[in-house]
């Protein structure tokens, strides 16, 4: 085994790292604590970011690649690695990534959604419904021994579920002295039991079942919708990682220093923003996509192909999006330029790039984070849609746009096929419910008398 | 007044020179006409022989900024960027990858586009005020806070599920609507109805939410006090004062995207089968035929200036205080 780091995840670690830090810096700052902690007093607030939270984990486990070593074909040799790239998340979910059926099979299902010519054992020739390759394989006898063997796996699960959840909460959760019970803090613990009963009854039956069904290629869709988690969170965070640089730069000069720059500033984004939003983004990655076709020469795996394609669309999302952020900034500077403390520190002759740092970043810093977190949802959602005109992601990677255009059809089949529209959606949900939530209760939390939307 | 249109004007050709040179920098310079030719012959070793043809047939055969085999001015209108970029501020769009004209296909589609665009935009702007004004009228009450959390609910569900949701549900449960498809004419209509029902309520949540805030904001003022203390009823209050006042920034997200209607819905049009310019729109993406893309680029950026002018002048429309000068 020999861990690889993409691209992607490199960055990821990156803004991980940084994260971290700035947490670390500013973890005695009483009054840049005070929001947060805000955020997290209340009801939404705690809800939604303890789900962020295990869609976060979740996308974490399947950054952390890896090639698997190929068994050695004669000794002292050097070893050989297989060219597949594979992640935690995958070794985790090992009997779900192998348990691939021949097609469609429905959730739990113990026998396949589609009739096939089969010879029964009494040597007849029938058309039936066949037995799974492994959903319910370990069943003698389906019709009687399927519901008491998926309640007792079900029983297990959620019980694994509270008693991984409880020593947690006796340790951190309860009420004590100096720690108040907060309808946020209850409203938490109550998610992360939810979370944690679900992960254990996913633990208990999915190895099992296929709890979601199989798609067309009878791949199981529970596993496909966890892995598309970590394309639709890079997709949210790093493009706003690309795009911030550029917005504080430019958006903060514009308004400090007026006059030409900002002339041209002004310029440079009504340009961008006169440009329909999905034909600019949708040339950009046109040219990414020939880029990448003529040269295939660049990637040594595929999925150092998919991830560069992804990071291309992080980056075009990126270079087309700063604009909004970047206005919101001039005019926030525009209006404190003006305030004594930054015409003091003037008088007093602290240079141009003093005060942009000490005395005007910091006063903007909350307009840049709630637009962090507004970005996040609307951005996850644009990937679906984008995916569907053919300029998101690679069409082999797994996300919610990719599995959403895959399954567009289905519901027009007979019988309809439902359960892959409904596990993308389920899931897409959740995360862009809980983003929204959390964005809400971030912009009440550090600018209560902001309207924007 | 008319000045003031004349400079807007003006203003816009460097907005659109720069438009067009972003354009063309992704799609000659970064990509050169070869690449584009290889892509489009397809084979993977394809001689420079048949590229050269591929380019000639196309008219890419010229170079990017300067002619040097040319004379005088020609050294500088013979070149790809007059050619391909320039010619559109005249509106000549040139032919697609199939040969047939942009600007006659723009002329014909824009019509189905039109079709659906409007009534979604009409309705839908009568529905989101109605809803927005509701839910400020019940502001703290039950009734608001449900609102709120059914905006967000909607707001976070992705718009290709109204749209397969509407499919299934309209078109092929309940059979009230062809699934898909376009006739010309009268005969259009069964076609647009679930197109605009479907494109109204993928955009509720959002809108809704959007200017029941703007509302709320206009309610914390002043005036308001002093309507409601002169003992105006709620309704009143609310209809004449609150939504005349928040008329403004209603405008500044309204007007701006009127001239982009002709551009249609590309989501919409391919789902539903629009022979409009947004599933021609699509269409050219999906067959990276760069020329159909850069005349959208183009006329997009064009009715996005129209907007802005327009809005500009609805502002003199509602508050008597704005004058253009």
């Amino acid at each position: 085994m020999k861990p690889v780091i993409l691209w992607s995840d490199a960055l990821l670690l990156l803004m991980l790292a940084v994260l971290a830090l700035t947490f670390w810096r500013l973890r005695r700052e009483e009054a840049l604590r005070a929001p947060w902690r805000q955020v997290m007093r209340g009801r939404m607030g705690a809800v939604s970011g303890v789900l962020l939270l295990a869609f976060a984990v979740i996308g974490l486990l399947d950054s952390l690649h890896y090639v698997e070593r190929l068994p050695d074909t004669e000794p002292g040799q050097p070893a050989q690695y297989g060219g597949e790239v594979r992640s935690a998340l995958d070794a985790l979910l090992t009997p779900l990534r192998e348990g691939v059926e021949k097609t469609y099979s429905a959730p739990f299902a113990t026998h396949l959604y589609v009739k096939q010519a089969m010879t029964r054992a009494d040597g007849v020739d029938v058309r039936d419904y066949p037995r799974l390759a492994h959903g319910g394989a370990h069943l003698a006898d389906p019709a009687s021994e399927f519901w008491p063997d998926v309640s007792r796996r079900a029983l297990a699960g959620l019980a694994g579920g509270v008693l991984l959840w409880l020593p947690l909460w006796l340790a951190f959760g309860r009420a004590r002295a100096g720690r108040p019970a907060s309808p946020g803090r209850r409203a938490a613990w109550a998610t992360l039991l939810c979370v944690m009963l679900t992960a254990g009854l996913l633990v208990a039956l999915a190895p099992h079942y296929h709890v979601l069904g199989t798609d067309k290629v009878g791949q199981d869709v529970l596993y496909l919708s966890l892995k598309s988690i970590r394309t639709g969170l890079l997709i949210g965070t790093l493009t706003t990682l690309i795009m911030l640089p550029f917005a504080l730069t430019l958006g903060i000069a514009a308004g400090y220093f007026g006059g030409r720059v900002d002339d041209l500033i002004q310029y440079l984004y009504t340009t961008l923003n006169s440009i329909p939003g999905v034909l600019l983004i949708a040339a950009a990655v046109l040219v990414v996509q020939v880029q990448i076709e003529t040269h295939p020469d660049w990637f040594d795996t595929a999925a150092a192909r998919g991830d560069a394609r992804l990071l291309a669309l992080c980056g075009i999302l990126g270079l087309t999006g700063w604009t909004g952020l970047a206005r919101l900034l001039r005019g926030e500077v525009l209006k404190l330029r003006e305030l004594e403390f930054v015409q003091a520190a003037r008088a007093f002759g602290v240079r141009h790039t003093r005060i942009l740092a000490r005395h005007l970043l910091p006063n903007v810093m909350h307009l840049v984070l709630i637009a962090l977190v507004i970005d996040f949802s609307g951005l996850v959602l644009a990937e679906a849609v984008l995916s569907y005109v053919g300029v998101g992601v690679d069409p082999g990677m797994n996300s919610f746009g990719n599995m959403i255009n895959g399954a567009r059809l289905e519901l027009a089949r007979e019988p309809v096929v439902w359960w892959q529209l409904a596990a993308a959606f389920v899931f897409l949900f959740t995360l862009v419910l809980a983003a929204n939530l959390f964005a809400d209760s971030v912009r009440e939390a550090l600018d209560p008398r902001g309207r924007r939307r | 007044m008319l000045d003031y249109i004349l400079r807007r004007i003006l203003y816009a050709f460097p907005i659109l020179l720069g438009v067009n040179l972003l354009t063309f920098t992704l799609f000659f310079m970064v990509n050169t006409p070869d690449d584009m030719a290889r892509i489009h012959l397809g084979a993977k070793h394809v001689t420079q022989e048949a590229i050269d043809t591929w380019k000639r047939e196309h008219g890419y055969d010229k170079p990017l900024f300067y002619n040097a085999d040319a004379g005088g001015v020609a050294r500088l209108s013979e070149t790809l960027f007059v050619d391909k970029s320039l010619r559109l501020f005249l509106f000549d769009f040139g032919a697609a990858d199939d040969g047939r004209d942009i600007a006659r296909e723009i002329q014909t589609r824009m019509w189905p586009s039109l079709a659906i665009a409007l009534p979604t935009f009409v309705v839908g702007l009568l529905c989101y005020l109605s809803f927005a004004l509701l839910l400020a009228f019940f502001r703290g009450t039950a009734l608001d806070t449900g609102g709120v959390v059914l905006c967000v609910a909607l707001m976070s569900i992705s718009g290709l599920f109204y749209v397969i949701a509407g499919q299934y549900l309209m078109g092929k449960l309940w059979n009230w609507f062809p699934i898909s498809g376009y006739q010309p004419g009268w005969a259009a209509w069964p076609f647009l109805v679930m197109p605009v029902i479907v494109g109204l309520v993928a955009g509720i949540g959002d809108s809704t939410r959007f200017y029941r805030a703007l509302f709320l904001e206009e309610i914390g003022k002043d005036y308001v006090r002093t309507a409601r203390a002169k003992g105006l009823s709620e309704p009143r209050v609310l209809f004449r004062h609150v939504l005349g006042n928040a008329m403004i920034p209603i405008l500044t997200g309204v007007v701006v995207v009127i001239p982009r209607l002709f551009l249609g819905s590309l989501i919409i049009e391919s789902f539903f089968g629009i022979p409009g310019l947004g599933s021609y729109t699509i269409d050219a993406i999906q067959a990276q035929d760069f020329a159909i893309v850069r005349s959208m680029v183009f006329l997009g950026s064009v009715l996005y200036i129209i907007g802005l002018v327009l809005t500009d002048l609805s502002y003199t429309l509602v508050d008597p205080r704005v004058r253009l000068e």
